[in-house]
């Protein structure tokens, strides 16, 4: 059973989907929620244990079908694999529980549908072939399709005509970016490649260069990097809330593909080939955040400015893609984590605020004063804190973390002004965000719309997550730092043993 | 054969960038289906071409590489679910906002024009 721990975290969202389409659950919500929550409690259980076993046992390899690597295919699971892994189980935890408060009522085919789309996110987490990427790209990107236009209506149908053109064009290009690493390399599994690349002959080292920097466009797309962007605060600011908050890891596989790919394999490593996305990375990450920045200052809503404040985020982060030390990589993935939870935990609070609202929805205008205030403005308030990177939450740690590892870059006089100055502006807007819709009322209380229970507990269970980082941040930000040397090591050995035997065969 | 595979695949992506930037939604999904031909040929040759071999060892003199054609299965299969799923879309953009623009404002604009010709000729 033990051997076959790396593939579970894949299996159980596939089997709990595909168990959830059955007859027996067309008319029972009730029967629907709690076999849902059942089996992404399993799901996260099978995650923390895939953690606990790779913490203690080291980086394990599964070849699927016994195929062995460079071969087959193989799952390749790290600590940042399975660390990445335990996040996207907590967070779907919490969209669902959102979820079953009525929202999964909207439409059909929710909750099968969430679990799709966390298969695909775990398997882009845990593989270590980069076609089984794209595929699980695909399957990920599929079920968010049909997530986003969940419940109908003009502008999830407007954003997601965008969204779903976009990441079509995208998959072309990750497609022929593949072709021309399969023609050069002539293989597909990561580690081998990363072996290989300090290998290439001379003709083949150009191919091998156009083929980095498409996937280095195809991973801008996913992740939202500057020029690339402009589908995300329309497709988040759409979609019903407890999809976006899921969504809001999807801009993180995009980073966790660039770490893996641009890091690992073309790393420090790779000859000539070493680190040829950083030269781009840095000036467009820069920029994201200087458009995250002014996109956020003239946000009309809150999700919009949420969706904005996603956009620094992964500005902040391909940063540390592109500064690529150790310390860097440790920084980035544990903001990594807080930026995920807490815009998750933000994008559920303006979902429950839309509710509340009435015809003011989120918007930033005077409206009639809200039910249970105090209690929303305190959510708020934590939320805001630990998104705008102040003491004593969660996003100060990390950004703390970003300076202090952004101090032996040559570019520090670049970094710390983008970094502080996005803090600045999230100050800004968040202060104003709250202090309109909270305080700026005219009239009597109307609507006698409460919060649910069940949207109650998501938030407050995403809100002890990011305080959970803050007491647990020594060991998390311990645990950070290996799950990053091992990222930058050469990661799998047992490749290796084959590259000889499938050398000879190639040129024999 | 490679000059003539070559131009192929690239005339074929690009009259699908072409037609993916047109702003109804109909070329655009002609160009990703052209653009997803394009790719399913250039992935087959990844694995280089070759005439009368086999994909088995010892079937023929020299033998053909079988995993680009596992690819382009794969890249085939999951270009067909797309393409049935965006052109689904299209048609339902078509009935929510009442045209085929990719940003769903042409005929917004056109009623206006509409009422103002209208209100100015009774």
């Amino acid at each position: 059973m033990i051997s076959h721990l790396p593939i579970l975290p894949i299996i159980i969202p596939l089997l709990g989907g595909i168990f959830m389409l059955l007859p027996g659950f067309n008319h029972s919500p009730m029967r629907l929620r709690i076999s849902a929550l059942t089996i992404s409690l399993t799901l996260l259980v099978a995650s923390i244990a895939l953690a606990w076993y790779v913490h203690t046992h080291g980086a394990q390899t599964y070849a699927l079908g016994n195929w062995q690597s460079p071969f087959g295919i193989n799952l390749y699971i790290d600590r940042l694999a399975a660390l990445l892994s335990v996040l996207t189980a907590f967070i779907l935890i919490c969209s669902q529980v959102y979820g079953c408060a009525g929202e999964d009522k909207q439409g059909q085919y929710y909750h099968p549908l969430l679990m799709f789309q966390v298969m695909g996110i775990q398997g882009a987490f845990l593989t270590g072939d980069i076609f089984n990427l794209f595929v699980f790209f695909e399957v990920l990107l599929i079920a968010s399709y049909a997530l986003l236009i969940h419940g109908g209506g003009k502008q999830k149908t407007l954003a997601n005509v965008h969204y779903v053109i976009l990441n079509l064009a995208g998959s072309a290009f990750f497609l022929f970016a593949l072709g021309i690493l399969y023609g050069t390399f002539g293989t597909l599994n990561m580690a081998d490649m990363q072996a290989k690349t300090a290998h290439l002959q001379a003709d083949n080292i150009i191919l091998a260069q156009s083929g980095a920097l498409l996937l280095l466009v195809v991973f801008g797309l996913k992740s939202a990097m500057l020029p690339l962007h402009f589908w995300l605060p329309k497709a988040y600011s759409a979609a019903p809330a407890s999809v976006a908050a899921l969504f809001s890891i999807m801009t993180k596989v995009g980073i966790y593909s660039l770490w893996r790919v641009h890091n690992g394999v073309f790393g420090d490593q790779a000859g000539e080939l070493a680190n040829i996305a950083t030269p781009w990375i840095l000036p467009f990450a820069l920029l994201t955040i200087l458009a995250g920045i002014i996109a956020a200052l003239s946000s009309q809503s809150l999700r919009i400015l949420t969706a904005n404040l996603v956009i620094i985020s992964v500005g902040s982060l391909l940063l540390m893609v592109a500064i690529n030390s150790p310390e860097a990589t440790t920084a980035g993935l544990y903001y990594l984590l807080h930026s995920t939870i807490a815009t998750a935990a933000m994008f559920l609070l303006a979902g429950v605020i839309i509710k509340l609202r009435g015809k003011a929805e989120d918007r930033f205008v005077s409206s009639r004063p809200v039910n249970q205030a105090a209690l929303l403005g305190l959510l708020f308030f934590l939320c805001a804190v630990s998104l705008i990177g102040m003491p004593p939450l969660s996003g100060f740690i990390g950004k703390a973390l970003m300076l202090k590892s952004a101090l032996s870059s040559e570019y520090l006089l670049f970094i710390w002004p983008a970094i502080l100055l996005a803090s600045l502006a999230a100050m800004i807007v968040l202060s104003r965000a709250g202090s309109t819709i909270f305080w700026r009322t005219k009239g009597d209380k109307t609507s006698s719309a409460t919060v649910h229970c069940l949207e109650l507990s998501s938030i407050v269970l995403l809100l002890a997550g990011i305080i959970g980082l803050v007491v647990f941040a020594n060991s998390i930000s311990a645990f950070c730092q290996l799950a990053a040397e091992n990222l930058l090591a050469v990661h799998d050995q047992t490749s290796n043993r084959f590259l000889s035997v499938y050398m000879e065969q190639r040129h024999g | 054969m490679e000059l003539i595979y070559a131009i192929c695949v690239g005339t074929l992506s690009g009259a699908g960038i072409y037609l993916m930037l047109r702003a109804q939604t109909f070329p655009v999904i002609l160009g990703l289906t052209l653009q997803s031909y394009a790719v399913n040929l250039f992935l087959f040759a990844s694995g280089r071409l070759s005439i009368n071999s086999a994909t088995i060892i010892g079937q023929s003199g020299q033998y053909a590489d079988p995993l680009p054609q596992a690819l382009v299965l794969t890249a085939i299969v999951i270009g067909f679910a797309m393409t049935a799923f965006v052109l689904i879309l299209a048609m339902r953009a078509r009935a929510d906002l009442g045209n085929d623009h990719v940003d769903g404002e042409q005929l917004h604009q056109h009623k206006k024009a509409k009422k103002i010709v209208k209100d100015r000729h009774p």
